[in-house]
Protein backbone atom coordinates (compact mmCIF):
# COMPACT_ATOMS: atom_id res chain seq x y z
CA UNK A 1 0.00 0.00 0.00
CA UNK A 2 1.18 3.52 -0.78
CA UNK A 3 2.70 5.06 2.34
CA UNK A 4 2.13 8.79 2.87
CA UNK A 5 3.79 10.87 5.59
CA UNK A 6 1.85 13.93 6.74
CA UNK A 7 4.30 16.21 8.53
CA UNK A 8 3.07 17.99 11.65
CA UNK A 9 4.71 21.23 12.71
CA UNK A 10 3.76 23.19 15.83
CA UNK A 11 0.87 25.18 14.36
CA UNK A 12 -0.18 22.77 11.61
CA UNK A 13 -3.97 22.63 11.55
CA UNK A 14 -4.98 20.81 8.37
CA UNK A 15 -3.05 17.64 9.20
CA UNK A 16 -6.06 15.53 10.17
CA UNK A 17 -8.15 16.51 7.13
CA UNK A 18 -5.15 15.73 4.96
CA UNK A 19 -4.54 12.38 6.66
CA UNK A 20 -8.18 11.38 6.16
CA UNK A 21 -8.20 12.49 2.53
CA UNK A 22 -5.14 10.35 1.88
CA UNK A 23 -6.81 7.39 3.58
CA UNK A 24 -9.93 8.06 1.55
CA UNK A 25 -7.86 7.62 -1.61
CA UNK A 26 -6.81 4.17 -0.41
CA UNK A 27 -3.31 4.92 0.89
CA UNK A 28 -1.80 4.35 4.29
CA UNK A 29 -1.26 7.72 5.98
CA UNK A 30 0.68 8.52 9.12
CA UNK A 31 1.94 11.61 10.94
CA UNK A 32 5.58 12.53 11.20
CA UNK A 33 6.44 15.10 13.89
CA UNK A 34 8.69 17.89 12.68
CA UNK A 35 11.45 16.93 15.14
CA UNK A 36 11.79 13.52 13.48
CA UNK A 37 14.73 12.98 11.18
CA UNK A 38 13.17 10.13 9.21
CA UNK A 39 10.03 9.90 7.08
CA UNK A 40 9.34 6.30 8.04
CA UNK A 41 9.83 4.82 4.57
CA UNK A 42 7.13 7.04 3.11
CA UNK A 43 6.57 6.95 -0.65
CA UNK A 44 5.04 10.43 -0.58
CA UNK A 45 5.35 13.39 1.81
CA UNK A 46 2.71 16.06 2.39
CA UNK A 47 3.31 19.29 4.28
CA UNK A 48 -0.20 20.30 5.34
CA UNK A 49 -1.72 23.71 5.92
CA UNK A 50 -1.65 25.71 9.11
CA UNK A 51 0.54 28.32 10.73
CA UNK A 52 3.80 26.54 11.51
CA UNK A 53 5.66 28.46 14.20
CA UNK A 54 2.88 31.03 14.20
CA UNK A 55 4.09 32.30 10.79
CA UNK A 56 6.66 34.33 12.75
CA UNK A 57 9.08 36.36 10.64
CA UNK A 58 7.53 35.04 7.38
CA UNK A 59 5.20 32.11 6.76
CA UNK A 60 7.38 29.00 6.53
CA UNK A 61 10.65 30.81 7.33
CA UNK A 62 11.28 29.00 10.62
CA UNK A 63 9.61 25.68 9.81
CA UNK A 64 12.02 25.13 6.93
CA UNK A 65 14.80 24.60 9.49
CA UNK A 66 12.93 21.85 11.38
CA UNK A 67 14.92 18.60 11.50
CA UNK A 68 12.34 16.77 9.36
CA UNK A 69 13.03 19.14 6.48
CA UNK A 70 16.44 17.53 5.88
CA UNK A 71 14.62 14.25 5.26
CA UNK A 72 12.06 16.03 3.06
CA UNK A 73 14.87 17.62 1.03
CA UNK A 74 16.59 14.22 0.63
CA UNK A 75 13.29 12.60 -0.42
CA UNK A 76 12.72 15.35 -2.99
CA UNK A 77 16.29 15.14 -4.30
CA UNK A 78 15.81 11.40 -4.83
CA UNK A 79 12.74 12.12 -6.95
CA UNK A 80 10.17 11.28 -4.28
CA UNK A 81 6.83 13.07 -4.52
CA UNK A 82 6.36 16.02 -2.13
CA UNK A 83 3.22 18.13 -1.86
CA UNK A 84 2.88 21.35 0.09
CA UNK A 85 -0.62 22.64 0.72
CA UNK A 86 -1.05 26.30 1.73
CA UNK A 87 1.42 26.72 4.61
CA UNK A 88 3.18 23.65 3.22
CA UNK A 89 3.61 25.51 -0.10
CA UNK A 90 5.03 28.48 1.80
CA UNK A 91 7.50 26.18 3.59
CA UNK A 92 8.62 24.56 0.30
CA UNK A 93 9.29 28.00 -1.21
CA UNK A 94 11.22 29.14 1.87
CA UNK A 95 13.22 25.89 1.74
CA UNK A 96 14.13 26.56 -1.88
CA UNK A 97 12.43 23.35 -3.06
CA UNK A 98 10.11 25.50 -5.15
CA UNK A 99 10.79 28.84 -6.86
CA UNK A 100 9.22 32.09 -5.81
CA UNK A 101 7.63 33.30 -2.60
CA UNK A 102 4.18 33.81 -1.09
CA UNK A 103 3.56 37.25 0.35
CA UNK A 104 0.70 39.18 1.91
CA UNK A 105 -2.51 39.08 -0.15
CA UNK A 106 -2.85 42.18 -2.30
CA UNK A 107 -6.18 42.93 -0.57
CA UNK A 108 -4.36 42.73 2.81
CA UNK A 109 -7.10 40.61 4.34
CA UNK A 110 -7.16 36.94 5.25
CA UNK A 111 -9.26 35.12 2.66
CA UNK A 112 -11.33 32.09 3.57
CA UNK A 113 -13.71 31.13 0.80
CA UNK A 114 -14.06 28.83 -2.19
CA UNK A 115 -12.37 29.82 -5.43
CA UNK A 116 -12.44 28.24 -8.88
CA UNK A 117 -9.16 26.80 -10.11
CA UNK A 118 -8.05 25.20 -13.36
CA UNK A 119 -5.61 22.30 -13.48
CA UNK A 120 -2.93 23.46 -15.93
CA UNK A 121 -0.50 20.57 -15.66
CA UNK A 122 -1.57 16.96 -15.23
CA UNK A 123 2.03 15.84 -15.53
CA UNK A 124 2.68 15.73 -11.76
CA UNK A 125 2.26 13.05 -9.08
CA UNK A 126 -0.57 15.10 -7.56
CA UNK A 127 -2.60 16.00 -10.64
CA UNK A 128 -2.35 13.01 -12.99
CA UNK A 129 -5.86 11.82 -12.12
CA UNK A 130 -7.34 15.09 -13.48
CA UNK A 131 -8.08 15.76 -17.10
CA UNK A 132 -6.07 18.67 -18.45
CA UNK A 133 -7.92 21.95 -18.05
CA UNK A 134 -10.30 20.54 -15.43
CA UNK A 135 -11.89 23.25 -13.29
CA UNK A 136 -13.30 22.90 -9.81
CA UNK A 137 -14.15 24.90 -6.72
CA UNK A 138 -11.90 24.58 -3.74
CA UNK A 139 -11.48 26.56 -0.53
CA UNK A 140 -8.58 28.91 0.10
CA UNK A 141 -7.71 30.07 3.61
CA UNK A 142 -4.66 32.29 3.73
CA UNK A 143 -3.30 35.73 4.48
CA UNK A 144 -0.05 35.26 2.55
CA UNK A 145 -0.94 33.63 -0.74
CA UNK A 146 0.19 36.11 -3.35
CA UNK A 147 2.67 34.19 -5.46
CA UNK A 148 5.66 36.23 -6.62
CA UNK A 149 8.84 35.26 -8.41
CA UNK A 150 11.73 37.12 -9.98
CA UNK A 151 10.98 38.09 -13.57
CA UNK A 152 13.30 35.44 -15.08
CA UNK A 153 12.03 32.77 -12.65
CA UNK A 154 8.45 33.53 -13.56
CA UNK A 155 9.27 33.33 -17.27
CA UNK A 156 10.93 29.92 -16.71
CA UNK A 157 7.98 28.66 -14.67
CA UNK A 158 5.58 29.60 -17.47
CA UNK A 159 7.75 28.46 -20.38
CA UNK A 160 8.52 25.12 -18.78
CA UNK A 161 4.85 24.48 -18.07
CA UNK A 162 5.43 24.44 -14.33
CA UNK A 163 2.20 26.22 -13.41
CA UNK A 164 0.12 23.36 -11.99
CA UNK A 165 -3.00 25.33 -11.08
CA UNK A 166 -4.37 28.77 -11.82
CA UNK A 167 -7.22 30.79 -10.36
CA UNK A 168 -10.05 31.22 -12.85
CA UNK A 169 -12.19 34.37 -13.24
CA UNK A 170 -11.04 35.92 -10.02
CA UNK A 171 -7.45 36.18 -8.76
CA UNK A 172 -8.19 36.37 -5.05
CA UNK A 173 -4.78 37.30 -3.66
CA UNK A 174 -3.11 39.12 -6.55
CA UNK A 175 -0.75 36.26 -7.49
CA UNK A 176 1.43 36.77 -10.57
CA UNK A 177 -0.41 35.30 -13.58
CA UNK A 178 -3.13 34.06 -11.18
CA UNK A 179 -0.85 31.20 -10.14
CA UNK A 180 -2.39 28.92 -7.49
CA UNK A 181 0.15 26.10 -7.66
CA UNK A 182 3.52 25.28 -9.23
CA UNK A 183 5.96 22.42 -9.50
CA UNK A 184 9.74 22.12 -9.53
CA UNK A 185 11.70 21.31 -12.71
CA UNK A 186 11.65 17.50 -12.40
CA UNK A 187 7.98 17.71 -11.45
CA UNK A 188 8.06 15.68 -8.23
CA UNK A 189 7.60 18.65 -5.88
CA UNK A 190 4.30 20.54 -6.03
CA UNK A 191 2.94 23.42 -3.98
CA UNK A 192 -0.62 24.74 -4.01
CA UNK A 193 -2.42 27.41 -1.98
CA UNK A 194 -5.98 25.95 -2.21
CA UNK A 195 -7.01 23.15 0.15
CA UNK A 196 -7.96 19.98 -1.76
CA UNK A 197 -8.48 18.17 1.56
CA UNK A 198 -11.41 20.53 2.20
CA UNK A 199 -13.04 19.50 -1.08
CA UNK A 200 -12.64 15.73 -0.91
CA UNK A 201 -15.79 14.49 0.80
CA UNK A 202 -19.47 14.66 -0.23
CA UNK A 203 -20.23 16.18 3.19
CA UNK A 204 -18.19 19.20 2.16
CA UNK A 205 -20.18 19.76 -1.00
CA UNK A 206 -17.29 19.46 -3.45
CA UNK A 207 -15.32 16.27 -4.00
CA UNK A 208 -13.04 17.01 -6.89
CA UNK A 209 -10.17 17.82 -4.54
CA UNK A 210 -9.88 14.09 -3.92
CA UNK A 211 -8.17 13.57 -7.27
CA UNK A 212 -5.06 15.20 -5.78
CA UNK A 213 -4.85 12.25 -3.36
CA UNK A 214 -5.95 9.69 -5.93
CA UNK A 215 -3.18 11.00 -8.19
CA UNK A 216 -0.50 10.23 -5.65
CA UNK A 217 -1.76 6.68 -5.19
CA UNK A 218 -1.85 6.21 -8.97
CA UNK A 219 1.71 7.56 -9.19
CA UNK A 220 3.17 5.24 -6.57
CA UNK A 221 1.31 2.21 -7.88
CA UNK A 222 2.72 2.87 -11.36
CA UNK A 223 6.31 2.90 -10.11
CA UNK A 224 8.42 -0.10 -11.10
CA UNK A 225 8.14 -2.50 -8.22
CA UNK A 226 5.59 0.02 -6.93
CA UNK A 227 3.41 -0.48 -4.00
CA UNK A 228 2.46 -4.04 -3.10
CA UNK B 1 34.48 40.18 23.97
CA UNK B 2 33.07 43.43 22.54
CA UNK B 3 29.32 43.76 22.20
CA UNK B 4 27.60 45.14 19.14
CA UNK B 5 24.07 46.32 18.50
CA UNK B 6 22.92 45.18 15.09
CA UNK B 7 20.01 46.92 13.43
CA UNK B 8 18.59 45.15 10.39
CA UNK B 9 16.14 46.99 8.16
CA UNK B 10 14.16 44.77 5.80
CA UNK B 11 12.08 46.35 3.03
CA UNK B 12 9.95 45.02 0.19
CA UNK B 13 12.17 44.86 -2.90
CA UNK B 14 12.14 48.03 -4.98
CA UNK B 15 9.54 47.84 -7.71
CA UNK B 16 7.37 45.28 -5.93
CA UNK B 17 3.82 46.26 -5.18
CA UNK B 18 3.62 46.88 -1.42
CA UNK B 19 -0.09 46.77 -0.60
CA UNK B 20 0.57 47.47 3.06
CA UNK B 21 2.51 50.63 2.27
CA UNK B 22 -0.22 51.69 -0.14
CA UNK B 23 -2.91 51.21 2.52
CA UNK B 24 -0.88 53.22 5.05
CA UNK B 25 -0.36 55.96 2.45
CA UNK B 26 -4.10 56.14 1.81
CA UNK B 27 -4.77 56.32 5.55
CA UNK B 28 -2.30 59.22 5.90
CA UNK B 29 -4.06 61.05 3.09
CA UNK B 30 -7.39 60.35 4.79
CA UNK B 31 -5.96 62.06 7.87
CA UNK B 32 -5.44 65.06 5.60
CA UNK B 33 -1.65 64.98 5.58
CA UNK B 34 -0.91 66.70 2.31
CA UNK B 35 1.31 65.49 -0.51
CA UNK B 36 2.05 62.05 0.91
CA UNK B 37 4.16 60.27 -1.71
CA UNK B 38 5.25 56.66 -1.82
CA UNK B 39 4.88 54.81 1.50
CA UNK B 40 6.51 51.42 2.04
CA UNK B 41 6.29 49.17 5.07
CA UNK B 42 9.09 46.85 6.14
CA UNK B 43 10.41 45.52 9.41
CA UNK B 44 13.28 46.25 11.76
CA UNK B 45 15.14 43.62 13.75
CA UNK B 46 17.58 44.41 16.60
CA UNK B 47 20.18 41.86 17.57
CA UNK B 48 22.80 42.02 20.33
CA UNK B 49 25.94 40.25 19.26
CA UNK B 50 29.28 39.56 20.97
CA UNK B 51 32.02 39.34 18.38
CA UNK B 52 35.79 39.99 18.39
CA UNK B 53 35.42 42.97 16.06
CA UNK B 54 33.02 45.01 13.99
CA UNK B 55 33.86 43.27 10.70
CA UNK B 56 32.98 39.85 12.09
CA UNK B 57 29.75 41.23 13.57
CA UNK B 58 28.78 42.70 10.19
CA UNK B 59 29.67 39.54 8.28
CA UNK B 60 27.63 37.38 10.65
CA UNK B 61 24.65 39.75 10.56
CA UNK B 62 24.69 39.64 6.76
CA UNK B 63 24.77 35.85 6.82
CA UNK B 64 21.78 35.89 9.21
CA UNK B 65 19.90 38.04 6.70
CA UNK B 66 20.81 35.80 3.77
CA UNK B 67 19.87 32.59 5.53
CA UNK B 68 16.82 33.57 7.57
CA UNK B 69 15.91 37.18 8.23
CA UNK B 70 15.16 38.32 4.67
CA UNK B 71 13.65 36.53 1.71
CA UNK B 72 15.83 37.38 -1.30
CA UNK B 73 12.90 36.89 -3.70
CA UNK B 74 10.83 39.68 -2.19
CA UNK B 75 12.96 41.69 0.22
CA UNK B 76 16.11 43.85 0.41
CA UNK B 77 17.96 44.46 3.63
CA UNK B 78 20.39 46.92 5.21
CA UNK B 79 22.57 46.20 8.22
CA UNK B 80 23.91 48.83 10.65
CA UNK B 81 26.43 47.82 13.32
CA UNK B 82 26.99 50.01 16.40
CA UNK B 83 29.23 49.35 19.38
CA UNK B 84 27.00 48.59 22.34
CA UNK B 85 27.14 51.31 24.96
Amino acid sequence: MTRVAVVKFPGSNCDEDTLRSVQGAGAEAFYVWHREESLGNADVVILPGGFAYGDHLRAGAIARFSPVMRAVEAHAAAGGPVLGICNGFQILCEAGLLDGALVRNACLTFLSRPVRIRVESVDTPFTNAYSSGAEFDVPIAHGEGRFLAREEELRDIEEQGRVVMRYVDDNPNGSENAIAGIRNRPGNVVGMMPHPERAADPLLGETRGKFVFESLVKTVEALPGGSP
Amino acid sequence: MPSFDIEVKIMPRAGLLDPQGKAVGQALSALEFESVGDVRVGRAISISLERPDRETALADAREMCDRLLANPVTEDYEVVVESAS
